[in-house]
């Protein structure tokens, strides 16, 4: 590179660095006061763009940008009053369900409202033309881009420093109770910062729309890359979000200034992981405060003479419905104990090991990879097969477990999601072994049992004995041991237990239990692509756990079959199937807390 | 080309069997909305036009395959099994193209691919099941090989998205301007990622390494930005541009004054082609749903018209007459007639080559001229030897 074009590349890095720092730094202020994972951030930006491109038409640019910053900064106070405030109190991450929910509403709604078509907006009159820097043309408007950065760092900064809203709202991230004890208004603060964040995230999506255009699916590639931001950073924390966008968005420019473009897949999230495994609370992080006594958790009970006989029954009709003349019924019954394996793993982690998976995906594609590739290139029998895919999964976990028990909490769940993105984004580009973004094709069980009913008959023995294990190792020595580590990691190792080899031990665990669901989706399907591990996949997983309830045995499994019938039902007899699912998910997430309040 | 009108328009009573054509289709259509939503409405079209001729000859059964190759099959397996229809239809990506490819395979059912683009799927995975309409990715780029070798120019750089379908156009068209144009250099090359171009990067980084010509496989949101940052920066001023897909009024419509001048694309003029067969189609369509057509509603109009036409020639409904009807079937479509070859079972239909210009600020394709499918195939030889036959 000659030294204008590392000039020019720097530049182009910052002025990426900004819009994403603006987004990110919002979803930070968010976490830190109410400790919400707001999924729906990448939505707001979304809807910041659309707003945008849709008023610049009437009001002009200029107009249009503050005025979808408000917009958007409403729509947040309403969500935050209406929805959120309502599950303050609950717990196991079902805010997180909720805001997930309102990303489905949110893309069907503006598939709705602005057409399938991407928007391109105006650019900014004024600021269309370039500048000459070094010899070469500079957009001008990204110029403005790298000034609005660390202007909007600056007044966030005075905001929070020197403001009495930005004391309380400073005290509430350290210690919430604390803050609340001395008489703050909590309901306000976190209004006013859900406002605020949402404000960011439409100013955000605004300036974005000179550069690119409103679409459909910016809000998931958006909510990543301000997650990782997020956390590199260090939660809560504003000047680190600004120094991780920084640092991201150059480190990225450079990777295609030196014609290593394909490395932007992957460059956050081996940032993320290389960061996350030096400093575990990110770059200008501190260590999260613990939250005291908002909900304890009542240990799970055995399972009930009633329940016992239920899920005998229920064994009795999965045993005899191939006698259905609805062959499709199997099908989807595969799917379902597929997925209800995969989320009873997850589980396994979520509840009795208290440690959230963002990227639990990834053993499940381990598994679904490696068994496929044992029965294309080695040939190997379907049952041989199912192992790989177990031993896998549990290979998998034991190296990337190693790494995440060191953590705890929201740090842990992004190091897992660090690793998923990883080991996806190696099978996506890995051509010779995995078939890169295509997959792999053909993977289908021997003869004798590749009819539904057999391969059906395979799939209910594997999975429903590996649940099976599983809720009896809530009640081994072990799972005691784990749940002692999840409730009080001091007491714990002071009765001698080893926390970390406890929690390195439940991951391999779930691991292999996820790489088998992933052994099996593969011979169900007979094509298995990078999708099988995607972040989508993970998000699925979370959702199932949570649906069901992650505090309770069973619910998990309850929940991947109530999902992945939800998702074949409506996806056949709505047209806007995902805002269906979304308010579904809505309703029973406040069904469920009222119900457990 | 009476010849086609004729066997467009003149049906003999299709609906002597009793039984309608039950069509299993499936496609992403909340995911890649602004392609599938005309696609559907062609289709409708389709089997509005012969259901009156006859009726119910055709039942179209549509469901939402959710974009996922997972998904997909279960849905592919409901559309058999409950729906127990004569054969699939669909899919946009091409992961899930090749997913339901594979299981119709497996579960003996006839699919018609008719988006995907992939070359695997009638080459390396092509299978007796499956037949795909489109113009695949090689087709396509070798279009366009020609006319960028008349340029001769010697430094070229190429930028794709990161996917099976960039890579495979960059790689034909690697080999094909090598083959027609000895000694051009390929001296920059960006892969970013699908959906995520940082395109402020690419295209500083496009133009440091100073290219004569550009070879783009770019489009929808990644080709707006691409456009945008390039107008800006001036990096089209002097260098001739290629872009797959890019005059498709899905990709080019979103462009509006941004257009750029004399980039030489694939896709569909659909005001100014006036052959009689596609007068008709877009009067009939424009009458139905009040707005133009689309690269995709000719796609799902014709794909449906493909099923038709193998049912009347087999006169069954059996998967193994209808496999062996669309072997060689020729047909009329909007864009002229066209053959299901038997070799790959890919279908002729070719794409439209031109250049793009601005008209009163929107783009539009200028010099333009019809690239029959047939005359973009490898030999023979090399299909078999992939296909492994």
């Amino acid at each position: 590179m000659t030294s204008s074009a590392v000039l020019l590349q720097l530049l182009n890095g910052l002025a990426g660095a900004s819009s994403l720092f603006l987004v990110a730094a919002g979803l930070s202020l968010i976490f830190g006061v109410s400790r919400i994972v707001n999924f729906a951030h990448g939505s707001l930006y979304m809807l910041g763009m659309y707003v945008a491109v849709w008023l610049s038409g009437r009001v002009g640019f200029w107009a249009a940008v503050p005025l979808a910053a408000l917009a958007v900064a409403v729509l947040g106070a309403c969500i935050e009053a209406s929805l959120l405030r309502r599950i303050y109190r609950a717990p196991e991450l079902l805010q997180l369900l909720a805001t997930f929910a309102l990303v489905l509403l949110a893309r069907d709604f503006a598939l709705w409202a602005w057409g399938p078509e991407d928007l391109l907006g105006p650019r900014a009159p004024g600021l269309a033309g370039a500048v000459e820097i070094a010899g070469q043309a500079f957009p001008q408007y990204d110029l403005l881009l790298i000034l609005a950065g660390p202007l909007v760092f600056a007044v966030l900064h005075f905001v929070l420093t020197r403001t009495r809203w930005g004391v309380l709202v400073r005290a509430a991230t350290q210690d919430r109770e604390m803050a609340s004890a001395l008489g703050v208004n909590q309901r306000w603060l976190f209004t006013g910062a859900f406002t605020l964040g949402a404000a960011l995230a439409g100013l955000g999506g605004a300036l974005a729309i000179p550069r690119e255009p409103a679409s459909l699916g910016i809000d998931l590639a958006l909510i990543s890359d301000a997650f990782v931001i997020v956390v590199v950073g260090g939660l809560g924390s504003i000047p680190g979000a600004f120094v991780a966008a920084l640092l991201i968005g150059v480190i990225k420019a450079f990777c295609i200034g030196l014609g290593y473009s394909k490395l932007t897949l992957v460059a956050e999230f081996v940032v993320m992981a290389i960061v996350l495994i030096l400093r575990p609370w990110g770059l200008l992080g501190r260590p999260q405060a613990e939250v005291r006594g908002t909900w304890t958790e009542v240990p799970i009970g055995r399972l009930s003479k009633r329940g016992a006989i239920a899920i005998a029954l229920l064994a009795l009709l999965l045993v005899v419905l191939p006698s259905l003349p609805d062959q499709y019924v199997l099908v989807l019954a595969t799917d379902m104990l597929v997925f209800a394996l995969f989320a009873a793993s997850l589980h396994l982690l979520m509840g009795p090991g208290g440690m959230a998976s963002f990227g639990h995906a990834a053993y499940f594609g381990l598994g679904a990879y490696a068994c496929a590739l044992a029965a294309l290139t080695l040939h190997w029998s379907t049952a041989a097969a199912l192992f790989t895919g177990w031993g896998a999964g549990a290979l998998g976990a034991a190296i990337f477990g190693w790494f995440c028990v060191r953590l705890s909490g929201v740090y842990l769940a992004m190091l897992t999601l660090a690793f998923a993105q990883i080991v996806w984004s190696t099978v996506f580009q890995w051509d010779a072994v995995t078939g890169g973004s295509n997959g792999l094709v053909g993977i289908w069980p021997e003869e004798w049992l590749a009819s539904r009913t057999a391969y059906y008959y395979v799939v209910l023995m594997v999975c429903s004995y590996a649940i099976f294990l599983l809720w009896r190792m809530a009640h081994t020595p072990f799972g005691y041991a784990l749940r002692a580590s999840r409730d009080s990691p001091l007491r714990a190792s002071a009765l001698g237990i080893n926390v970390r080899a406890k929690q390195w031990e439940s991951f391999i665990i779930a691991g292999s239990a996820a790489g088998v669901a992933g052994a099996l989706f593969a011979f169900s399907k007979g094509s298995i692509s990078p999708e099988t591990l995607s972040v989508q996949r993970s998000v699925d997983g979370l959702v199932m756990v949570l649906l069901g309830g992650a505090h309770t045995l069973t619910g998990p499994v309850w929940g991947a079959a109530a999902f992945t019938w939800l998702q074949d039902t409506m996806a056949r007899s709505v047209e806007y199937w995902r805002a269906g699912i979304g308010a579904v998910i809505l309703v029973l997430v406040f069904a469920r807390w009222r119900f457990s309040a | 080309m009476n010849r086609t009108l004729l066997l467009f328009i003149a049906f003999i009573p299709l609906n002597s069997f009793g039984q309608a054509l039950k069509i299993g289709e499936l496609n992403s259509y909340k995911v890649f909305p602004a392609f599938l939503e005309p696609y559907k409405k062609g289709m409708e079209l389709a089997v509005e036009e012969l259901n009156s001729a006859s009726a119910k000859f055709v039942e179209l059964v549509v469901r939402d395959d959710g974009g996922t190759p997972g998904d997909a099959v279960r849905v592919a397996e409901e559309l058999i099994a409950r729906e127990r229809v004569n054969l699939l239809m669909g899919t946009f990506a091409s992961n899930v193209g090749l997913a339901v490819s594979n299981l119709a395979a497996q579960r003996k059912v006839l699919f018609l691919a008719s988006e995907p683009l992939t070359d695997k799927i009638v080459w390396e995975n092509g299978n007796r099941y499956t037949f795909r309409l489109r113009p695949s990715t090689y087709m396509q780029v070798a279009m366009l090989v020609p006319e960028a070798a008349k340029l001769k120019k010697k430094r070229w750089a190429i930028v794709y998205p990161n996917y099976e379908y960039g890579q495979s156009a960059a790689a034909s068209f690697k080999k094909l301007l090598a083959q027609a144009q000895p000694g051009v250099e390929f001296v920059g090359e960006q892969a970013p990622a699908l959906g995520k171009i940082d395109a402020g990067a690419v295209v500083q980084a496009l133009a440091d390494s100073k290219p004569d010509a550009i070879f783009s496989a770019l489009f929808a949101a990644d080709l707006q930005k691409f456009v945008r940052e390039g107008n800006t920066r001036g990096l089209f001023r002097s260098t001739a541009v290629f872009n797959l897909l890019a005059g498709e009024p899905e990709y080019l419509d979103t462009l509006k004054d941004e257009t750029p001048d004399g980039w030489w694309v694939t896709g569909y003029p659909w005001t100014e082609i006036n052959t009689p067969e596609h007068r008709r189609f877009r009067d009939a369509y424009q009458k139905r749903w009040n707005d133009y057509p689309r690269q995709g509603s000719v796609v799902g109009y014709t794909a449906i018209y493909a099923a038709a036409e193998a049912a009347r020639k087999a006169k069954s409904r059996d998967t193994e007459k209808l496999v062996e009807a669309l072997k060689g079937l020729q047909m009329g479509t909007p864009f002229g007639a066209i053959q299901w070859r038997a070799v790959d079972h890919q279908s002729t239909m070719g794409a439209y080559v031109g250049q793009l210009a601005k008209k009163n600020g929107a783009g539009v394709m200028v010099n333009w001229r019809y690239a029959d499918g047939a005359k973009f195939q490898p030999a023979d030889e090399e299909i078999r030897k992939l296909r492994k036959e």
